[in-house]
């Protein structure tokens, strides 16, 4: 078949099946987009912004699992699209985003609109294309999606010069991938899965450390499975959210800088650590020397250099986490006994009884800890759960009762202020049966707040409840805590209505500055299958308790502020 | 913990941009180059890096891992086991006394690559220390520059 570059990219996502586009034309990609025209395979949304348009491929991807898929332009449509590139990456989610490039003969003119993309994207992709020629392209997107979707999945960035996309060639998208070099493993080796094995037979007081891994390897089942047999306790990551369900009696809870105190002690307190696709972000660990250093370390991951890179791991394995547990559960199943780790277990419910996860609620004032609970009670697994980053994003990550995976996203790698709108827009196409929720900050809103456009324009109802707090609120109370209180530009009591600005994009506003007012506009909104704003006036000076400070150990958290 | 010198020999595809993901990732992730060669492996479609870098047992862990987990990458050989040569070639005036200067270049593989009017250049092919210590003797003869390859080796 003999096609234009840009039909060949029409064809090429046709054959992975793709079902939607999110992306923003411009000179360098025109080609593409007349093509986009004329082809009804796929729905391309518009967004408002080049960083939208990745963070919504982004949410897409999250929510669905699937590869998440973006056009942008050469140039500022590129540099625009970088932030959202490098959120997926630090949170290893599968995306294709092609970028349009001025024509070869141009490159390294400093021609209008050209800049070093690739060498740009470089960093913050898995991995990057500059297509030269019309007839490696059907390749290099066969091998984009390969790469973005398999190992540890990742943004793949393909930059088309605009004479590529016009040039004429021959078109067979291949069938099966050939790459000479890139071949992740996915079973792990059964020497070490055996020896695992023993380790967790030997220990007394065992930990699951489940990482977003699990979720990207599509293993909560298996997770789950894995935790019963062995009646192992288990903590989650931020990112991890989800994958035992909050109702399942081994989940302690989030760990971490902002995790509960029964999940930071049984960190600390462990002789055997499982750690289930997690990479030890500092976030997790506080101080790396007082650390779980008591733990030998079982460490699962398709990414051989994520193990070892933070801690020295005792038991290695590389491998997909969904297979590499299939491959334990038997195993689990013959010799480990899980009424052995019943008085370590007690001991951890006991903290949590002790020191469990609370807030002071009130009647004065809306707390954001109750607006994130009622939300849990009124929607619970009926909502996918994004956020934006911040106060509001620890809290909704601890008050939220998570049931199953893909619930929840959020930034969580690079904590990029702004994702939540264009995510929660990339979620709820995905999802469109969820009600989807996106709790932001009153900060973090205005940094992609023109997507309430794309949400009017192509109908994509979500809900974007704001804990209003008149700060930038995670800074503030660092400000609080360690800076003496002075704050320093982090006031933000000049503020737009936020009512009448959702009102003048189309969408619905609502206002809130009582419970019966939260209830009330929540029903509403989620009825009105619009897009809507709920703007909630919660306690300026709430903290995010307890706390890790950076650097500090997980025994040793604040539980409270004491002025 | 104790800094490791270490040769690494890296066979990646022969394609554009190879070169600055492998700079790239030593420099975005703090990684040292002591040295980089580059060539392409004849009658393939891969070339052959030679890498000397330093740094405590699990960086250079790290540093093979990270060189791994590129795609373009096809093998990185870190035996200890390499023929590891490094060349330098010396510009020394002619002005100079050369007394002893062929004995100390047999010592040590050398040649006179060119010489001119005014200067002649010395070439010693050998290995790095034996050539730091070249570089050091050959002082005498007041060099005028000096240039060094950064090492190419072969694992056995
Ligand atoms: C793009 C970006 N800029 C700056 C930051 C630093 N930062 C982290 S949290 C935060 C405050 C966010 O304020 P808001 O959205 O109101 O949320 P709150 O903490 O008040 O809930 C800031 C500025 C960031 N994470 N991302
Ligand atoms: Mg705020």
């Amino acid at each position: 078949m003999e096609l234009s570059g840009s039909q060949m990219v029409i064809e090429a996502l046709r054959k992975e099946n793709v079902s939607v586009v999110f992306g923003y034309p411009g000179g360098a990609i025109m080609n593409v987009y007349d093509e986009v025209y004329k082809q009804n395979h796929f729905k391309h949304i518009l967004t408002r912004h080049e960083q939208a348009a990745i963070h919504a491929a982004d949410g897409y991807a999250r929510a669905s699992g699937e590869v998440g898929v973006a056009f942008v332009t050469s140039g500022p449509g590129f540099t625009n699209a970088v932030t959202g590139l490098a959120t997926a990456y630090m949170d290893s989610i599968p995306m294709v985003v092609i970028s349009g490039q001025v024509p070869i003969s141009m490159i390294g003119t400093d021609a209008f609109q050209e800049i070093d993309a690739v060498g740009i994207s470089r960093p913050c992709v898995k991995h990057n294309y500059l297509v030269k020629d019309v007839k490696d392209l059907p390749r290099i997107l066969k091998e984009a999606f390969y790469i973005a979707r398999s190992g540890r999945p990742g943004p793949v960035h393909v930059d088309i010069p605009k004479d590529v996309t016009a040039q004429i060639g021959h078109f067979a998208y291949p069938a099966e991938i050939k790459m000479q070099t890139y071949k992740p493993t996915y079973k792990g080796n059964p020497r070490q899965i055996k020896k695992a094995i023993e380790a967790i037979v030997a220990s007394k007081r065992p930990v699951l450390y489940i990482g977003g891994g699990a979720i990207n390897s599509n293993a909560a089942e298996e997770v789950r499975e894995f935790a019963k047999i062995c009646g192992i306790p288990a903590v989650e990551t931020l990112m991890a959210r989800g994958v035992m369900g909050h109702e399942n009696p081994l989940l302690l809870g989030m760990l971490g800088m902002h995790g509960c105190y029964s999940a930071n002690m049984a960190m600390s307190e462990a002789d055997l650590m499982i750690a289930f696709g997690s990479r030890f972000d500092d976030r997790v660990t506080g101080k790396l020397s007082e650390f779980a250093k008591h733990a030998k370390i079982i460490h699962i991951d398709i990414d051989p250099s994520s193990i070892g890179k933070i801690v020295p791991i005792d038991y290695p394995i590389v491998g997909d986490l969904k297979n590499v547990i299939e491959a334990m559960i038997p195993l689990a199943k013959e010799h480990v006994e899980a009424d052995r780790y019943k008085p370590w277990r007690d001991l951890l419910n006991r903290y949590n009884e002790i020191h469990p996860l609370k807030y002071e609620d009130s009647n004065e004032v809306i707390k954001p800890q109750w607006a994130i609970e009622r939300v849990g009670e009124l929607l619970g697994d009926k909502a996918l759960i994004c956020t934006d980053v911040g106060q509001h994003q620890m809290w909704s990550a601890q008050f939220y009762p998570f049931s199953y995976p893909r619930q929840w996203l959020t930034s969580g790698g690079l904590g990029t202020m702004g994702y939540g709108l264009p995510a929660a827009l990339g979620a709820k196409v995905a999802m469109p049966e969820k009600t989807v929720i996106n709790f932001t900050g009153d900060g973090s809103i205005l940094m992609n707040i023109q997507e309430l456009m794309t949400a009017v324009e192509s109908q994509i109802p979500v809900i974007n409840v704001i804990l209003n707090n008149q700060f930038l609120g995670m800074v503030r109370q660092w400000q609080t805590f360690f800076y003496d209180k002075r704050y320093s530009s982090t006031d933000l009591t000049m503020q737009p209505d936020f009512v009448k600005l959702v009102e003048s994009f189309g969408g619905r506003g609502f206002r809130v500055k009582s419970k019966e007012e939260f209830d009330k506009a929540l029903e509403e909104a989620v009825a009105s299958n619009t897009v809507c704003m709920i703007d909630v006036n919660v306690d300026r000076f709430e903290n995010v308790l307890p706390m890790v400070p950076a650097g500090g150990t997980l025994y040793n958290m604040m539980l409270e502020y004491k002025e | 913990m104790e800094h490791i010198r270490r040769v690494l020999s890296v066979i990646v595809l022969n394609e554009d941009g190879v070169l600055s993901r492998i700079s790239g990732l030593f420099a975005g992730r703090g990684y040292n180059i002591d040295s980089l060669t580059v060539a392409p492996i004849p009658k393939t479609n891969l070339s052959r890096l030679t890498i000397v870098t330093s740094g405590n047992a699990p960086v250079l862990e790290q540093i093979v891992k990270q060189l791994h987990k590129l795609i373009p990458t096809y093998k990185v050989i870190e035996s200890g086991q390499f023929v590891e040569k490094e060349l330098a070639l010396v510009k020394i005036p002619l002005n100079e006394d050369f007394n002893g200067l062929d004995a100390m270049l047999k010592a040590y593989n050398g040649t006179i690559a060119s010489s001119g009017e005014e200067f002649i250049v010395v070439m010693v092919a050998d290995d790095y220390d034996r050539i730091d210590n070249f570089l050091k003797a050959v002082k005498k003869y007041n060099p005028t520059d000096i240039v060094r390859s950064g090492s190419v080796a072969l694992d056995m």
